[in-house]
């Protein structure tokens, strides 16, 4: 059955608004730009629209979906708030495909849009100060990652050099994007100095508070040859969650990746060694160890070392987070969407400076919670259907 | 499979939230055994979460763990300094989250023996905090 949804549909619309700073502006209007902008690439209007899926930030829109339609002033056949965190984009995907394929929509737009740095100048979370775990106030959600790191790095060596090359990687890959919010350089050696947030992680280990918001349209494969945009095909997607809270993540070194990974590879029908460009869900320095290792990328333990090679930075064999991510690029809170349309944009081939060359095939995998939600897509070119 | 016969007040009266918060607000820390699978359940769940019976009862925890993850929140001197948070895996077998009181942050580590006591949280609520047992104790 997964068979078919295989490259049955496909994103002909990508778009970013309001990255980094848009003061003045409401999370609702800049996923609204968003959204107006991936129509326009897609040669649609909102007239077109008949499914919407979304979230907006915190709790001030729970029906976020609902809002952004009314907005544009679409009325969906096929509506979706669902939120794992920031993961939820990439089941949104995987959603909108299964609706596209069974003709339960034609055309569907995926948005997201916040504030956050602007209008609250931190993080807008929207889940609630967990009982078991608030009296001791861990940070949401730094702890909960630092004290992931901890056990990593007790278990299997990794060290605070490792994680800080994530973030040296990350930069690098921003200093080639203009449209990154932080560019400059970045030393291991000035991760490792700046402030120390929740230990063994620096504000440096942990990724930024921005404002942004993107937008993707998706519709079936037979319609997407017939529109302006090279299509981007959904080749493989999968989603697992293991907890809410880290207290009751079963092992604090392995994330539901290992799962998604592998559910998501299988659909695609491929291995991590086709892979040419890898867009993860790097919250903190953290993340991306645990997903190379649990997307097979490298092996358990091994995630330290790979970075620190060099290997994901620009250059490298497995070029990761060529946006910059969500330590150099942008961080507005949920970054799902944001993985999803660096991907599109390498896959056509309009990366500019960092676009990595003959990019088919694309995995981008998106986390919620705090390594409660993991969601993988595997998006490719026409060539690789 | 469920056992619903073994505990019919499962429905009625105060949730094993609310149980919880009375046993800490008398200096007492119990967790939850499965009748059904014979595991332990913290934090504490209407349905056993290795089985999903609601056979689960409430019994006194040994106090017995073991840190298995470790951060030091950098809060500033002004606030009070910075303070540990630990991820405990119990003898028992469910794991939380805690602190480490009256030793130097620098003293705690994974696999550090802990014993755990009634103390009071961030908000001056009642709960589980855990000591170093001494080095030479058997945990």
């Amino acid at each position: 059955m997964s068979g078919g949804i295989r490259g049955s549909a496909a994103i002909v619309g990508a778009a970013l608004a309001g990255l980094g700073e848009a003061p003045g502006r409401s999370s609702e209007e800049i996923a609204v730009e968003a959204s107006v902008k991936a129509l326009a690439e897609a040669g649609l209007t909102t007239c077109h629209v008949d499914a919407v899926f979304g979230s907006l930030p915190g709790n001030a829109n729970p029906l976020s979906a609902l809002l952004i339609a009314e907005m544009l002033g679409v009325q969906p056949k096929f509506t979706d708030n669902n939120r794992t965190g920031g993961s939820t984009f990439l089941s949104y995907t995987l959603i909108a495909a299964m609706a596209l394929k069974e003709g339960l929509c034609e055309t569907a737009l995926i948005f997201y849009g916040s504030n956050q740095r602007t209008a609250a100048g931190k993080l807008i979370s929207s889940v609630k100060p967990f009982a078991y775990e608030a009296p001791y106030a861990p940070i949401f959600p730094a702890t909960s990652y630092a004290l992931a790191a901890s056990r990593h790095m007790h278990e299997y060596g990794t060290t605070r050099e490792q994680l800080a090359a994530v973030a040296v990687a990350a930069r690098a890959w921003a200093n080639l994007n203009p449209e990154a919010f932080m560019r400059g350089p970045l030393s291991v050696a000035d991760v490792l100095a700046s402030r120390m947030v929740s230990s063994p992680l620096t504000v440096r280990d942990c990724c930024l508070v921005t404002d942004g918001g993107a937008a993707l349209v998706m519709t079936t494969a037979a319609r997407a040859r017939h529109l302006p945009m090279k299509p981007v095909y959904l080749l493989g997607a999968a989603a697992a969650t293991t907890h809410m809270n880290i207290v009751a993540m079963p092992d604090l070194t392995q994330t539901a990746a290992i799962d998604s990974g592998r559910r998501a590879f299988e659909m695609a029908r491929l291995t991590p060694r086709d892979i040419d460009v890898v867009e993860l869900y790097d919250a903190f320095t953290i993340n991306t160890i645990l997903f190379l290792e649990d997307l097979g990328f490298c092996k358990k333990g091994e995630g330290g070392a790979f970075v620190a090679s060099g290997a994901i930075s620009p250059g490298g064999a497995l070029p990761v987070n060529t946006n910059g991510g969500g330590l150099s690029c942008v961080h507005p809170g949920m970054y799902g969407m944001f993985t999803l349309v660096e991907a599109v944009r390498q896959l056509r081939g309009e990366a500019g400076a960092r676009q990595v060359a003959g990019a088919t095939l694309a995995l981008c995998h998106g986390n919620g919670g705090v390594l409660s939600s993991q969601v993988t897509n595997i998006l490719g070119t026409e060539a690789t259907l | 499979m469920s056992d619903t016969t073994a505990t019919p007040s499962w429905t009625q009266g105060l949730g094993p939230d609310a149980v919880c918060a009375q046993y800490l607000a008398t200096g007492e820390f119990r967790i939850q055994h499965c009748r059904g699978c014979g595991r332990h359940v913290f934090y504490p769940r209407l349905a056993c979460n290795h089985c999903g019976s609601v056979a689960l009862e409430w019994v006194p925890a040994s106090g017995r763990g073991v840190v298995y993850a470790l951060s030091i929140v950098n809060r500033s001197a002004e606030k009070g300094g910075p303070y540990n948070v630990v991820l405990v895996d119990l003898a028992e077998g469910p794991r939380v989250m805690s602190r480490v009181d009256g030793v130097p942050n620098d003293a705690v580590c994974i696999g550090l023996a802990v014993q755990a006591r009634v103390a009071t949280g961030a908000g001056s609520e009642p709960c589980v905090v855990f000591d170093a047992v001494p080095v030479g104790v058997a945990a």
